[in-house]
């Protein structure tokens, strides 16, 4: 064989070295479904045990509201409702939201569409900061006062879904503000200038050009959010009382899915009802997250830009 | 890219033969559970590791709970509890083996403005039940009741329970999950009630006598004062090596003249009852 020939059949450096990075991220994309799964069928096989070893009925477990695992009721069964941390778990992530939602936006369009440079320079950095703090300071802040505050203000204790709120509010400002401002800066420059040709003003064009145009990334940004206040678990548990009581009012102690899950889990024997109950808490707030995520491709789909 | 990849396999093997060397080098154990129990066997593992060189022991929280399970599977080698492993459901305590190191005395604590002092046991387990709703009700300040349970399952709470309502339920109400948090909420809610060991009482807080017996050390080695507990280091069968060692330092009047009595627990010495897990009381 001549070498030309020889040299284009034998694998060159570069296809060995390509083969190589192709094993290895295929290795790395593989570890992580294989966590993914496996934290999926532990929950999973843990969580549903409540149901079929401890005979549990669902529909109980979802409208029941006494939470009481090592208690039974007057008919024999365990006391094991959790409407009560949904309802708390569900308000403070949709009150939290439509607070934080006006904020975010009007934020975003400051710092995009009317003054752009203050917005790169100053806003962006503060707002990147406010990701990176710790949820236990925002739950000791909450707790120091924001707590007192809505004790003097409203009586009560101050713990509650009004303070679960407020901390969540202020922790998924900067989340959902970040990607306002990404979405409106993917709004392409021409759709602006085609506004203002027609006469636009700056508000006309803003109001029914950009934010129109920005609304599936800004409705994207919302479902991040929330699924950030959903699944937080320290601030929450900090500032809302943990009462599994079904909440009365704003100001009256409640508890979320998290709050109760990290405040339980250490006391309560592996294997036995009152840890198997937490693991159904656990794998509803996991269906939660993955419906969220399905939410938000769902948004994405429906709302390319053509 | 080969470079970065080179120096990562060079760091993971690092830290490998770093742990590898660690656990080779002398003894090891861990004691897992009751955050109650926590600071003291710290304290007595920090003295030990700085008497007898190469020995590790480590000390985790938890709760009581946790340490009860880990034990029963054999995961540690000593599960620390604030409750008779009989009392705890779906742990087999026959294959335990008990060691009582200290006594926690626990006291009802309440906010300073309620305008009450002493209370009956009957009025105290009211309070916890919700029949009391208002603190005039006992004699009080017109305020309402604020009740701060600790999560269920704490040592501290059952132990309560068991003393002060009995048979009865507690109404659902807040739940914290550490004792500091529970004095902090107390000291600063208006008409909050709530209950803790002797060791975290302060100036913030006032501690309520019961029928005109002081929360006291003393009081609680002759039983007048009934809210107290054991603390427990259970062993999976009969304790051995470094865990047989250090459970004998618990025990030594080095731990029990100094360090218990520093920390607010009660040596196990100064008692002159016995409880059993039934709650059956003799004189020694």
């Amino acid at each position: 064989m001549d070498p030309i020939q020889q040299a284009m059949l034998k694998k060159s450096h570069a296809a060995k070295l390509e083969r190589r990075g192709k094993l290895i991220s295929l290795f790395c994309i593989s570890l992580i479904v294989v966590v993914v799964l496996a934290i999926f069928f532990f929950v999973a096989s843990r969580g549903l045990a409540t149901f079929f070893t401890n005979k549990v009925n669902l529909w109980r477990f979802l409208s029941q509201t006494t939470w009481s695992p090592a208690v039974k009721d007057a008919s024999g069964q365990p006391q094991v409702g959790a409407l009560p941390m949904i309802v708390g778990s569900f308000g403070v992530t949709l009150l939290s939201a439509v607070i934080a939602t006006p904020f975010a936006v009007g934020a975003a369009i400051f710092m995009t569409e009317i003054a752009p440079n203050l917005g790169k320079k100053v806003l962006q950095p503060v707002i990147e900061l406010l990701v990176g703090i710790p949820s236990v300071v925002y739950g000791f802040i909450g707790l120091s006062v924001v707590v007192p505050f809505i004790r003097n203000i409203f009586g009560g204790t101050g713990f509650g879904i009004l303070a679960g709120t407020f901390v969540l509010f202020v922790m998924i400002l900067p989340t959902v503000t970040s990607m306002t401002v990404d979405a409106l800066k993917a709004v392409p420059r021409h759709y602006r200038e085609a506004s203002l040709a027609l006469g636009g003003t700056r508000w006309q064009t803003i109001s029914r050009v950009v934010l129109r145009a920005a609304m599936p990334g800004i409705l994207t940004g919302i479902v991040f959010g929330m699924a950030r206040a959903f699944g937080e678990a320290l601030a929450v548990q900090m500032v809302i009382g943990n009462a599994a009581l079904l909440p009365t009012n704003l100001i009256s102690p409640a508890s979320t899915l998290t709050s109760v899950l990290t405040s339980g889990i250490g006391n309560t024997v592996m294997g036995s009802l009152e840890n198997n109950a937490l693991w159904s808490l656990a794998l509803l707030l996991l269906l939660m997250s993955l419906a969220f995520n399905l939410l938000i491709r769902w948004i994405a789909k429906k709302g390319e830009i053509k | 890219m080969k470079k970065l990849l080179g120096f990562l396999a060079l760091c993971g093997l690092l830290v490998l033969t770093a742990c590898g060397s660690g656990a080779g080098r002398g003894e090891s154990i861990t004691a897992v559970g009751s955050s109650a129990l926590q600071p003291l066997v710290e304290a007595a593992a920090e003295q030990y590791q700085s008497e007898n060189t190469g020995v590790f022991i480590n000390v985790q929280g938890g709760g009581s709970g946790t340490g009860l399970s880990q034990i029963q599977e054999g995961a540690v080698q000593i599960g620390n509890s604030d409750l008779f492993a009989e009392q705890q459901a779906h742990i087999d305590a026959s294959k335990l083996q008990d060691h009582r190191v200290a006594v926690v005395g626990i006291t009802p604590i309440a906010n300073r403005n309620v305008g009450v002092k002493d209370l009956t046991v009957v009025q105290l387990r009211r309070l916890f039940t919700g029949e009391i709703t208002n603190w005039k009700q006992v004699g009080g300040n017109d305020l309402p009741v604020v009740v701060i349970n600790r999560t269920q399952g704490s040592g501290t709470r059952a132990t309560f329970e068991r003393w002060v309502l009995g048979d009865r339920q507690a109404k659902p109400a807040q739940e914290q999950d550490s004792s500091g948090m529970v004095r902090s909420i107390v000291a600063s809610t208006p008409g909050a009630v709530s209950y803790v060991a002797f060791s975290y009482v302060d100036k913030t807080v006032r501690s309520l006598s019961l029928a005109g017996v002081q929360p006291t050390d003393a009081n609680v080695t002759t039983n007048a004062w009934p809210i107290w507990s054991y603390e427990h280091m259970y062993t999976k069968g009969k304790a051995t090596g470094l865990t047989k060692r250090f459970l004998t330092y618990m025990l030594s009047d080095e731990v029990q003249g100094e360090l218990v009595k520093a920390m607010g627990y009660i040596p196990i010495s100064k008692m002159t009852v016995t409880r059993d897990a039934d709650g059956n009381v003799q004189a020694n």
